[in-house]
Parts: C-alpha cells; sequence; structure tokens
C-alpha cells in the first residue's frame, strides 16, 4: 500500500537523534502526528502546541505547498505525498 | 553560609559558575543556543532544572541529577483542552517565568509559573505539572489580568512560606499580589497600598505590575517587591504595603531585588532608568542597598562601569547569599561581589543576555 512520506527538518534531529523519513499513518495531519509520536515519543509537542495549533515557527509544507489551516491541520494529502516538518526563518 | 555555585538561564544556554579558592570558573554549559528562560537548582536534593523557551518547537522542561553533566526531558506544563486565557484566546503555555520546590515537608511538590496566567502544581518530584485550577477560575482573571513584560499575563513569582508550606504568596504581572492559606485551593488578592500609575484608578484592586515579589528569609512575612511603580514592602505578609523607593534617588524603578538570607531590613535593588528609557541610569551601572528597611539606600558602584553603559537588570537576575550578591544584565556582563555589594568583580563581560541567576551548593 502506498503512504505518503513526512520528512523532518535536520534542526529536528537534536532533539530526536533517530529521527528519519518516516510513512505518514492517517488520513489528516493531526492523524500523522499522533502517529509520528508513537515513533518518535514528544516529537508532536515540538510542532503543536497543547491545543493543537501548529507551533508558530513551524512550517508545513505538502509537496512543496505551504499549509494554509494551521489550527486545525485540515489540509488535504494523497498517498503519494511528501510532508516537510520545516522551521520557519526566524529568531536571533 | 556563601554558596559556590551560580547558576545561570541565558538567552544562548544555561551556564554553570564555581567558585574553588576564591576563583570563578565555568563548570558547565548546557543547552548552548537556546533561551533558558529559568534555570533553577532545587535546595533541596540539587535537582537542576532548565526552563527552555525554543523559539521554534515551543516551552520545555529538563532535569539534571548530576549537575549537568545529563538532562531528561520531562513533559512541559500544559494548559487542558479548550483553556482560554480570554474568550476566543486558547490559552497554551508560552514562557516558564518562575519555579519553586514546594518546600520540606512536600518533597515531591514543585510549583511552576507561566505566561499566559497559568501557576501549575507537581506533586510527583516533576514528572508531570496540573494547571491550579482554582487560580485559573479566579474570577478577576478574564477581566482584570494583562499583560505586562511579556504580551499576556505571566505569573514570575513564588513564594512558599518555610514555617507552613501550604501558605503561598505569588507574583503577576499584570495582576498583583495573591495569597493562598490552603496550599492553593482558594487565593486572596494582596494589593493594598501599591500603585498603578498606569492604570486610570491607580488604587484598583486588580491590575498590579510587581515586576518581582520576595520575601526574606529570616522572617517571611516581610515581602518586598520592585513595582513597577516602585519599590514596596510589607511587614505582614502582604495585608498592606508601603512604598520605599527614594524620591529622587537611583532606588525606584527596576526589575529586581533581592533580600539578605540574615536580615529581613537588608535589600538591594539594580535601578534602571524609567520605563520610557529602560537602560542604567545616565550611561552608570549601580546596585542599591538598605540596611533599614527602605528608609534609605546606599549606591554601590565600585567596580561597576559608570560611563557608556546600556545594562539593565532582569528580574531573575540579581541573588545574594550570605557575604557574597551576583547579578547579569540584558548585554551578558556578570558581576559578583564578595562583601555585600561594597566592591564589584566582573565574572565576565561576554555572556548572552542573563535571564536568570541563582546561587546554589
Amino acid at each position: 500500500m502506498c503512504m505518503a512520506t513526512i520528512k523532518f527538518t535536520y534542526a529536528l534531529k537534536r532533539f530526536f537523534p533517530g529521527l528519519k523519513d518516516t510513512p505518514a499513518k492517517g488520513n489528516t495531519l493531526a492523524e500523522i502526528f499522533h502517529a509520528a509520536e508513537e515513533s518518535f515519543p514528544g516529537i508532536r509537542s515540538y510542532l503543536l502546541d497543547e491545543q493543537g495549533r501548529l507551533r508558530q515557527h513551524v512550517n508545513i509544507f505538502i509537496d512543496g505547498n505551504l499549509i494554509k489551516d494551521r489550527n486545525d491541520l485540515n489540509d488535504p494529502f494523497s498517498d503519494n505525498s511528501e510532508i516537510y516538518i520545516m522551521q520557519a526563518l526566524s529568531g536571533g | 553560609m556563601n554558596k559556590q555555585t551560580i547558576l545561570l538561564g541565558t538567552r544562548k544556554g544555561l551556564i554553570a559558575y564555581h567558585r574553588s579558592n576564591s576563583r570563578w570558573a565555568v563548570e558547565n554549559l548546557s543547552f548552548e543556543g537556546q533561551p533558558v528562560s529559568i534555570a533553577y537548582s532545587d535546595p533541596r536534593n540539587g535537582t537542576w532544572w532548565a526552563c527552555l523557551d525554543h523559539g521554534h518547537w515551543g516551552v520545555k522542561l529538563h532535569r539534571s541529577t548530576d549537575r549537568g553533566e545529563n538532562w531528561e526531558e520531562v513533559p512541559a506544563p500544559a494548559y487542558p483542552e479548550g483553556e482560554e486565557v480570554k474568550d476566543g484566546v486558547p490559552a497554551a503555555t508560552r514562557y516558564i517565568w518562575a519555579m519553586s520546590h514546594g518546600g520540606k515537608h512536600y518533597l515531591s511538590k514543585l510549583w511552576l509559573g507561566t505566561d499566559p496566567g497559568g501557576l501549575f502544581i507537581s506533586e510527583d518530584g516533576g514528572d508531570s505539572f496540573q494547571l491550579v485550577e482554582s487560580l485559573w477560575q479566579h474570577p478577576s482573571r478574564k477581566t482584570g489580568w494583562m499583560g505586562g513584560g511579556r504580551d499576556q499575563p505571566g505569573i514570575h513569582s513564588i513564594v512558599v512560606d518555610p514555617r507552613n508550606e501550604d501558605h503561598l504568596h505569588i507574583g503577576i504581572s499584570c495582576a498583583g499580589v495573591f495569597e493562598t492559606m490552603d496550599g492553593g485551593r482558594s487565593w486572596e488578592v494582596r494589593n493594598k497600598g501599591l500603585r498603578a500609575d498606569f492604570l486610570p484608578d491607580p488604587d484598583s484592586d486588580i491590575g498590579h505590575d510587581p515586576h518581582i515579589l520576595v520575601a526574606a528569609p529570616t522572617d517571611p512575612d516581610t515581602l518586598w517587591q520592585q513595582n513597577h511603580c516602585g519599590i514596596f514592602r510589607s511587614v505582614n505578609g502582604g495585608m498592606s504595603w508601603q512604598e520605599v523607593s527614594q524620591p529622587e534617588g537611583p532606588a525606584r524603578f527596576g526589575f529586581a531585588i533581592t533580600v539578605a538570607d540574615d536580615n529581613p531590613d537588608q535589600a538591594w535593588v539594580a535601578p534602571a532608568d524609567s520605563d520610557m528609557v529602560r537602560t542604567a541610569i545616565k550611561g552608570a551601572l549601580c546596585i542599591c542597598r538598605t540596611d533599614d528597611g527602605g528608609k534609605n539606600w546606599k549606591d554601590l558602584r565600585n567596580g561597576l562601569p559608570q560611563e557608556n553603559c546600556f545594562d539593565i537588570v532582569y528580574r531573575h537576575a540579581l541573588a545574594s547569599s550570605g557575604e557574597t550578591v551576583a547579578f547579569g544584565t540584558t548585554t551578558g556582563n556578570l558581576f559578583f561581589s564578595p562583601d555585600r555589594g561594597e566592591c564589584w568583580e566582573t565574572l565576565n563581560n561576554y555572556l548572552p543576555m542573563i535571564y536568570s541567576v541563582q546561587f546554589t551548593d
């Protein structure tokens, strides 16, 4: 069965050394983060706040396009999609 | 007894200085590059805590039982699903602004203060933290609390009474001082005598800005606060406050205050030039000390830069222990005094912005 892939920014490897491209288990972004938590315990709290919203300085691209729904994570993706988790260029 | 370690929370990591043979040297650097809002050593067991404020990945909490050699991440305080700061504004932890142990009778208890205004308690040594609902549901919160120093209300001060560890005072910017006598089940407002010049009614019950609240270790009924609108002292456990600022001198506006651990009448503040300017006054850095409960203040400048200086001292970045005093500044300077501030030595001119300073063993 074909499945979308999550690709994580290298910046997260500092906190999750075993991080690698991971099959996206689920039909929504919220579901796949829930599943990613099983592979990499704690990672969900690095990407989402406790109300389930994408953190302000985290970006998600689906097949090259920035997602639009940062609060409910309802942007669609397909079985062949690549879902990139990136950090926004911010800070100092 | 002077403590021999200084723990720093900085914009670029946790840094520990240790003194041996009268020389200070860096003992540990952890979380290099990460903002550490509070570095805290629990005096009951020596556990170090690092409250991280990742720009990208949110607020995180780590602890070390071996002086920073190894760290363990524990779940950071999180607001229950659906909680709101105000109607329509979801509540999520934005910053850890205060940490305190729960006392020697509650060895597993820890308190955390956060932006946006939630107090959290752990009863399992920090394995997990829960929101203190009684304060979160206080009728004044949604309507009367506001941002001050940060965009949303924040708890920056947690003062546990060593005589009765169910008795706490907390400081909130902006709301003021709150007191519980029953371990956090119920809360009373303790702002009588404070002044909030930035409100239409300066004598308002709620909305005050105590930049930092501390108690005298030898007399916990003596409370001090460096408030946005001056320095205030209470000798009756916060039931009423008296202003003890200098009418003309530098001891007035600032963020930090510390009280001597052997004298409730002796305290130090780190003056800054008014809330409009917020730099060292006339380019010269000074600490002020009172030895008589705030009636008189003495400028302590020996060894501190006296020209072209822009440093100010954040609310958690001034500390005392026995004869010693230390403070860190917004421009990354760290100063130490072996004699209650009479003279100062520079420990480092090249640190990151310093958020917290604590003496520990």
